[in-house]
């Protein structure tokens, strides 16, 4: 075991290391590309035998990552935002091959305009692919999850594919102190790829991803994926309990932070979580009863564990780094489903914020607004519109932009 | 915790001296965030690199509001507002800075509440041996006043393990000359303590406006627009052309100029636009007959001024 300093990219590599992972096709995009460089530089130096193809697009190296899970090796492979959607036609289709392998998504901002920085809508457009998603806060977090992934997606009663999602510069560009575990420890979690009936070999023909017409066959096997995904709760709460009980890192599918005598909650993914996370104990020392919820887990969508987090509080804010064009934060949406769909009758108010979209940073005295805009609709009895997290001087500024870029009836630089 | 910024241009070393600093902090038992911030450009633009370091885990992150530290490698980036080198400071805040000029006339010229320090820019010959943030680092371990000299030489080599053993000793002979150097002023940079929520300025957000897409589609209306950005500015060492020894073959420094920062004449004389060449010196690379040669930026042009 090593404690070091590590970026995301480097623990995202790390993790895959440790796994021990047999090929590894590869295509570079920013800001992903230090995980395969990574990976690549341990290959070349026999630190790690594994089998590294560069491949001309994201749609081929998901597809051939695919093609070797299928035939019984450990894959990973790497990617981010454009390059994500690039190869979105063969998310769906290897998800649907039931291949079990990992992939490490770095969240960046989709075009246009376009950018480097991060938000979640690049992740967010692969949720219904088929792939399970974890979601990470910290630089630990991404090592730790590349080893639960594959106990997740390798397990007979899974079988999916999972996404690990680490944000952008926040954490693939940031180092931070990172324990390395041994590599028998981690033998002794993540054993050998056992493919079952995976296996695919030219000895033993069989087709796969078959063609089906009619519409029952194809509602039974995708909705016995959506019954994988499911199973894959309760799968991975075994897994976690495993992995803590050797690791001694517990990363449950939802984090609950100061929340037990909370009255109210931020609820947030990714990295921007722990700006959160901060904001909660500097307001308990106002003697404000505020806690954070953060789901690691996306998919499946822990709704049971969501809804017990929930319950009984007075008023919650939900913090998008995520905008579902023509409805507002995804994650506000899934949450609100799943608090319609439950039992309990003390529902707390849900007021829905934006922000972090493209990397746009959020203050700690944003954290301690939303809080007060909690405490204000608690009093008013009602949750206040969607608001996103912009302010009169970021509009000023883009108003200087339109004056360069002659947007008509600009007023240069002027007032709002 | 301790809140750094290191503001430099691509290619002085910025990422590397917050690097060598995050690494030292790590070897004295503190819990370490180190990571740099930059776009897609090249050699010579603004960035910055910040270190955060604690006894306890550290939960902030992103961009460092309020420094502890400010250290640039580069004073004309002061005057650049897109650089953002002031933001922040307050009465608690060091300024350290790269320059000729002492640290007493700048905190004057910017207003600064707290003390400035200035290091002297290095000379032509150390530049081209090694990184500048060599000197930077070895400073701020000593302003910091919880890193011993022996950490510094220690986080100087893991970082720089990828250079040979004599470049790596020069680096933490330069670092530890700054460290030295700063003996008066060991412990200056104390750290700041947690942004209280108990009285904050809460942000202004507004309720966006409507606007139709002729103004609110990320349109640029008109061409060249890029002309009114001084690109010059991130040059650190400048391409000059010899015209005795220019060919005039009439395209390949022209050809191969990025930026299309070089034009040729009707008498297939080249000319170098110096307010958007940004000193990447390709041209420098692709001329057969090295009829360009580089000068440092702060030389004067012979037989002109760009």
């Amino acid at each position: 075991m090593t404690r070091t300093l590590l970026t995301g990219n480097g623990a995202a590599a790390w993790g895959a290391r440790l796994a021990k992972v047999d090929y590894v096709p590869a295509f570079p995009i920013t800001p992903q590309t230090e995980i395969i460089e990574t990976l690549a530089g341990w290959i070349e130096n026999r630190a790690l035998a594994s089998r590294l193809v560069t491949m001309d697009s994201e749609h081929s190296m998901v597809t051939a990552a695919g093609a070797a899970a299928s035939t019984g090796v450990r894959v990973f492979f790497a990617t981010s935002s454009q390059g994500l959607l690039y190869g979105m036609e063969m998310l769906y289709t290897i998800a649907g091959w039931r291949a079990p392998l990992v992939m490490v998504n770095v969240s960046r901002g989709l075009s246009a305009p376009i950018t480097l920085e991060p938000d979640h809508n690049d992740v967010l457009a692969a949720r219904d692919a088929g792939f399970l998603q974890i979601h990470c806060s910290t630089c630990q977090e991404v090592l730790d999850s590349v080893l639960i992934a594959y106990r997740l997606a390798e397990d007979g009663r899974v079988r999916l594919p999972v996404l690990v999602n680490l944000d952008g510069f926040y954490l693939s560009f940031t180092r931070e102190p990172v324990v390395i575990p041994d590599q028998a420890t981690v033998d002794r979690f993540l054993p050998p790829y056992d493919p079952e009936n995976v296996a695919f070999r030219a000895d033993a023909p069989m087709s796969q991803g078959t063609a089906v017409l009619g519409g029952s066959a194809y509602s039974y096997f995708r909705y016995q994926m959506h019954l994988a995904a499911h199973k894959a709760l309760v799968v991975y709460d075994e897994i976690a309990h495993d992995f803590a009980a050797l690791f001694g890192r517990c990363h449950e599918a939802v984090e609950c932070y100061r929340c037990a005598d909370a009255d109210y909650l931020f609820v947030m993914m990714g990295s921007f979580a722990t700006k959160a996370r901060e904001a909660v104990d500097r307001l308990r020392e106002t003697g404000l009863a505020i806690g954070l919820v953060r789901p690691r887990l996306l998919r499946p969508f822990p709704a049971d564990h969501l809804r017990e987090a929930l319950a009984g509080k007075l008023a919650v804010a939900v913090i998008d780094q995520n905008l579902s064009i023509g409805h507002g934060g995804i994650l506000y949406m899934e949450l609100a489903a799943a608090l319609a769909g439950g039992r309990r009758r003390e529902t707390p108010l849900l007021t829905s914020f934006v922000g972090g979209l493209g990397g746009r940073e959020i203050g700690s005295e944003e954290f301690f607004e939303m809080a007060a805009v909690l405490q204000r609709a608690v009093q008013d009895g009602h949750p206040p519109p969607p608001r996103l997290l912009f302010t009169e001087a970021e509009l000023r500024e883009v108003r200087k932009l339109q004056g360069v870029a002659r947007a008509p009836g600009n007023k240069r630089g002027g007032g709002l | 915790m301790y809140r750094i910024r290191f503001h430099g241009r691509g290619g002085q070393g910025m990422k590397t001296a917050s690097r060598i600093l995050g690494r030292a902090f790590f070897l004295a038992g503190f819990e370490v965030q180190d990571a740099p911030r930059y776009g897609a450009e090249r050699r010579g633009a603004p960035l910055f690199a910040y270190v955060r370091a604690d006894t306890k885990t550290i939960n902030e992150r992103g961009v460092i509001t309020r420094p502890d530290l400010v250290a640039v490698a580069d004073d004309s980036l002061v005057g650049l507002p897109l650089a953002g080198v002031t933001q922040g400071l307050d009465k608690r805040t060091v300024l350290l800075l790269v320059s000729h000029e002492e640290g007493a006339l700048w905190r004057q010229r910017l207003n600064l509440a707290g003390v400035a320090i200035s290091l002297p820019p290095l000379a032509e010959a150390q530049a081209t041996a090694r990184f500048h943030g060599a000197e930077m680092v070895g400073a701020v371990a000593r302003l910091v006043g919880c890193i011993t000299a022996a950490q510094l030489r220690e986080a100087i080599a893991l970082e720089l393990a990828f250079l040979d053993a004599a470049e790596v000793a020069v680096h933490q002979g330069a670092a530890n000359a700054a460290y030295e150097a700063m003996a008066e002023h060991a412990g200056l940079v104390q750290p700041g303590g947690p942004i209280v929520a108990a009285d904050y300025l809460p942000p202004r957000w507004l309720d966006l406006p409507f606007e139709p897409a002729q103004v609110s589609a990320p349109v640029i209306h008109a061409p060249a627009t890029s002309v009114a950005v001084q690109t010059g500015l991130w040059r650190t060492m400048r391409p000059v052309i010899d015209y005795d020894c220019c060919n005039r073959c009439w395209w390949l420094c022209s050809t191969f100029c990025p930026e299309s920062a070089i034009t040729v004449d009707e008498d297939r004389s080249p000319t170098i636009d110096y307010d958007h060449c940004k000193g990447c010196m390709v041209c420098v690379a692709q001329c057969p007959t090295h009829a360009i040669v580089v000068q440092p930026e702060e030389e004067p042009v012979p037989g002109g001024s760009p």
